[in-house]
């Protein structure tokens, strides 16, 4: 459908193919005295099979949580994910009970009916009490988290039985998987890839619009049920890495930044798992470095700094990125204002003098002579005007007069438009022409002279500046007699 | 399996406790008791102003407030005598004081600034509050667990006491004493505090809290500052927050936030009675969860939970109003009706 799908499919291929290539070595745990310079250069050359089980696992994880998680941002149901993720620790415990030992299939298989058990319960409670769903979660994630902890505090006071590992699912150690929960935690990733690319359209939809989605017989609730059943698969396979208390960071946090890149869903996607992935082997690349450091924590860090940057840089959403256009959109409106200005000082004198005093522009744009004269060099950096020195006066270029006449032409045009085609009174639409002035596209303009008959007076009787007029009364270099720029062009 | 449940023996179950062993099993109830009832009074706010998941945002991310006091107050110490080591309890010591005012400065710091992140994340950008929750506790919990795992022989915590805390351990904690009396031990005194400070508080600004929290608008046209309520409320949080760590963990506090209040309100709407009811509900499943620890000899602050949980499914139901029994019998009753009666059943509850 989307073509990013298909290479997303070959890295896992490929990094499982590194993972899975046998070689032996010693496991990370066996060496502790060692330099954070030699760690570095030891992860680099991925010579140890537990390293590289730990790397893919981290990298498989951060693809399957980025995907779905992008679903919950995009849900509102970000703190379900919480809820799932804290709910499936009594699942854990009961999967390490099985057979008292980690067996991945086993707690894989408690781990998930305990998160289905949980979201359901939530669905119950919300649905058959007055509790909110806030509520509703917190108290199914406490819960569920409470009696999970006191099976691992029972298994871990066992007198007998191999009780290593239960205490790696709460804060995850990704150095303690093995081939067995790579393969697992392969055959999820696929899963859920090959379903979400099978089902796109009906999880587009149903994220969306669930009311469209019903009404076009997509069986929503079925949709929801199995996107759960795929988030809880998805916390299990992360858990050992990441562990129960911060899976969700994993779901919501790479989603999160993809949320601020992009405006489209697969665009957000694509952008999540590779947020997710790189998170995940820079949280294994960190923990390596030191001794016993657990890997969940490092993976949420990294993911969090991934966050920052998009916070601060993400191109139309990021905080800075919004700031630098609010000024510098601002500067434009400023300096747009005083070509205006300039421009009604030229048509009260009906155009017999060629330049403006600063007392005059001064006086329309009720500054100062200073405020004024600063505004009037702005332009002049531009090439908008000229300042003969000794003068104190503004002269007009060819193009800040094209620029002055645009900005006039779409303030009138716009005037008109709302008496004429929106019924409002003349004396009503000045204020939000002098809003719309600076914004109005060129194509908005074209359509706006069709639709107003080319009319030449706008609702104050003043003329409405024309587009041969912009080109040619001033036109004296730039424009050709087929260019057709100069409607509010940006630039 | 048949090791893991101990066998049942009512004599050191529920007798001993209250006998013989009473001197240690008292104080954990106690204590018990105290972080349920300072919880479920300040979380009786949280569920009214639909806030659960910023408490639970909260308690997870007082952690690196908490490391990072540690780690400056042993650094203070360390300088002035090299003999200290930390401890996480405010003992009768000099320095137990610095270290308590540290704790309690940095989880407030924290809490203030969960607040302030989560509101700049989701006025700032388009994300929702519930991502910019999630994203704002998880990482500063993540840093708090890498403070505490790099900084591991400095700071006194351990990633299960992060968890689920132990409660267990308060008896055999310093005991304060007055005037050459023992009174009780240190935790339990601080506790005890906060949890008579929650209740005065509660009790004096109760019209405040109140009004601000169901209708803002008309807490602001009586000149209350509901956005200081929700800051003093956030701060106030961080404190009971901090001061239950150490016996319940970051986690199971959400239990203690939410649960005493959510079963409270399963049963009236009336909200003195729902404050009255939830410290009940802190006492007796503080009971309950103290025996259930003691036969399953798991975590104590988890049985608490467990058994909380309990009581809130009896609640759930049981509940007169809106309990699942109740409700099937009177779809029972009515489904032998005939559909006009129904309707004029259903009129007449209506109004």
């Amino acid at each position: 459908m989307t073509p990013f799908r298909f290479p997303m499919l070959g890295w896992i291929l490929l990094i499982l193919l590194v993972a899975l290539n046998p070689v032996h070595a010693a496991r990370i745990g066996d060496i502790s005295e060692i330099s954070v310079w030699d760690q570095a250069v030891r992860f680099f050359s991925f010579k140890d099979p537990s390293l590289r089980y730990a790397l893919a696992g981290a990298i498989l994880l951060g693809l399957t949580c980025g995907l779905l998680g992008s679903f919950l941002v995009v849900r509102k149901l970000a703190l379900v994910g919480d809820t799932l993720s804290h709910a499936v620790l009594p699942g854990v415990a009961a999967g390490f009970l099985w057979n008292m030992d980690k067996n991945p299939v086993a707690i894989f298989v408690g781990a998930t009916l305990a998160g289905l058990l949980g979201s359901f319960m939530v669905t119950r409670l919300t649905s058959t009490t007055k509790l909110k769903e806030d509520t509703a979660l917190g108290m199914v994630l406490a819960g569920f988290f409470g009696v999970g902890i006191c099976l691992v505090t029972m298994i871990q006071r066992l007198p007998s039985g191999n009780k290593s590992g239960i205490d790696k699912f709460l804060f995850g150690q990704a150095a303690s998987l093995g081939q067995s929960d790579i393969q697992l935690m392969a055959i999820v990733t696929v899963m859920t890839f090959g379903l979400v690319w099978f089902f796109y359209k009906e999880l587009l939809t149903v994220s969306f619009d669930p009311g469209f989605a019903h009404s076009v017989n997509i069986p929503t609730a079925w949709v929801h049920h199995g996107f759960m059943l795929l988030l809880a698969f998805s916390v299990v396979i992360a858990l050992q890495a990441v562990g129960v208390v911060l899976v969700s960071a994993m779901l919501i946090t790479p989603a999160a930044t993809a949320y601020l890149m992009t405006d489209r869903l697969h665009r957000m996607l694509l952008f999540a798992c590779l947020s997710g992935m790189l998170s995940g082997a820079m949280g294994a690349f960190f923990s390596f470095l030191g001794h016993q450091l657990p890997t969940g924590p490092f993976m949420v860090l990294s993911a969090a700094a991934l966050f920052t940057l998009a916070f601060l840089f993400a191109p139309n959403h990021g905080v800075l990125m919004k700031w630098w256009a609010r000024r510098s959109r601002s500067g434009r409106v400023r300096r747009e204002n005083t070509l205006k200005a300039v421009f009604h000082v030229l048509e009260q004198e009906k155009f017999r003098q060629e330049g403006v005093t600063f007392v005059e522009l001064a006086e329309l744009r009720r500054q100062t002579l200073e405020e004024t004269e600063a505004s009037c060099i702005e332009l002049v950096r531009l090439g908008y005007g000229t300042m003969p020195p000794g003068e104190k006066a503004f002269y007009l270029t060819p193009q800040g007069m094209r620029r002055a006449q645009t900005i006039v032409r779409n303030h009138r045009l716009w005037e008109l438009y709302l008496t004429d085609a929106a019924n409002y009174s003349p004396d009503h639409v000045h204020e939000d022409a002098e809003e719309i002035e600076h914004i109005l596209g060129e194509d908005l303009v074209r359509q706006l002279e069709r639709q107003l008959n080319f009319a030449d007076r706008d609702p104050h009787g003043k003329p409405i500046p024309s587009a041969e007029e912009i080109i040619s009364t001033h036109g004296t270099t730039q424009s050709g007699p087929s260019t057709s720029t100069g409607y509010g062009k940006s630039s | 399996m048949s090791e893991l449940i101990p066998i049942w023996d009512w004599q050191a179950i529920f007798v001993a406790p209250w006998t013989i062993d009473f001197p240690i099993y008292g104080w954990i109830f106690l204590m018990g008791f105290l972080v349920c009832a300072a919880c479920g009074l300040a979380g009786n706010y949280l569920i009214l102003r639909r806030m659960a998941l910023v408490g639970d945002a909260i308690s997870h991310s007082v952690l690196p407030g908490l490391a990072i006091a540690f780690l400056a107050a042993n650094a203070w110490t360390s300088h002035q005598s090299s003999t200290v080591s930390g401890n996480l309890d405010l003992d009768t010591g000099g320095h137990g004081i610095s270290y308590g005012f540290a704790i309690f400065i940095g989880a407030l710091i924290a809490g203030v600034l969960t607040t302030l992140i989560i509101e700049i994340i989701h006025t700032r950008t388009r994300i929702k509050q519930d991502a910019a929750i999630g994203i704002t506790f998880s990482t500063l919990f993540a840093f708090g667990v890498v403070l505490i795992s790099v900084y591991a022989d400095k700071v006194d915590l351990d990633a299960d006491c992060v968890l689920h805390g132990e409660i267990a351990f308060v008896s055999i904690q310093p005991f304060i004493t007055l005037g050459g009396y023992e009174l009780a031990p240190a935790p339990v005194i601080r506790m005890g505090i906060v949890a008579l400070l929650t209740l005065g508080l509660v009790m004096v600004f109760y019209k405040e809290l109140l009004v601000s929290s169901f209708d803002p608008g008309l807490a602001s046209s009586m000149g209350i500052n509901a956005t200081f309520v929700h800051y003093a409320l956030m701060c106030w949080l961080s404190v009971i927050v901090v001061s239950a760590f150490e016996a319940v963990g970051a986690i199971l506090v959400i239990a203690m936030l939410i649960l005493p209040g959510a079963t409270a309100s399963m049963l009236t709407t009336r909200f003195p009675l729902v404050m009255t009811l939830s410290v009940l509900h802190a006492a007796v499943s503080s009971i309950l969860g103290l025996h259930l620890a003691i036969w399953l000899n798991s975590s104590t602050a988890g049985s608490m939970v467990v058994a909380g949980s309990g009581l809130f499914c009896v609640a759930w139901v049981f509940s007169p109003s809106q309990g699942l029994l109740p409700q099937w019998l009177k779809r029972q009753r009515n489904s032998k009706k005939s559909i006009g009666d129904r309707i004029k059943a259903e009129v007449l509850e209506e109004g």
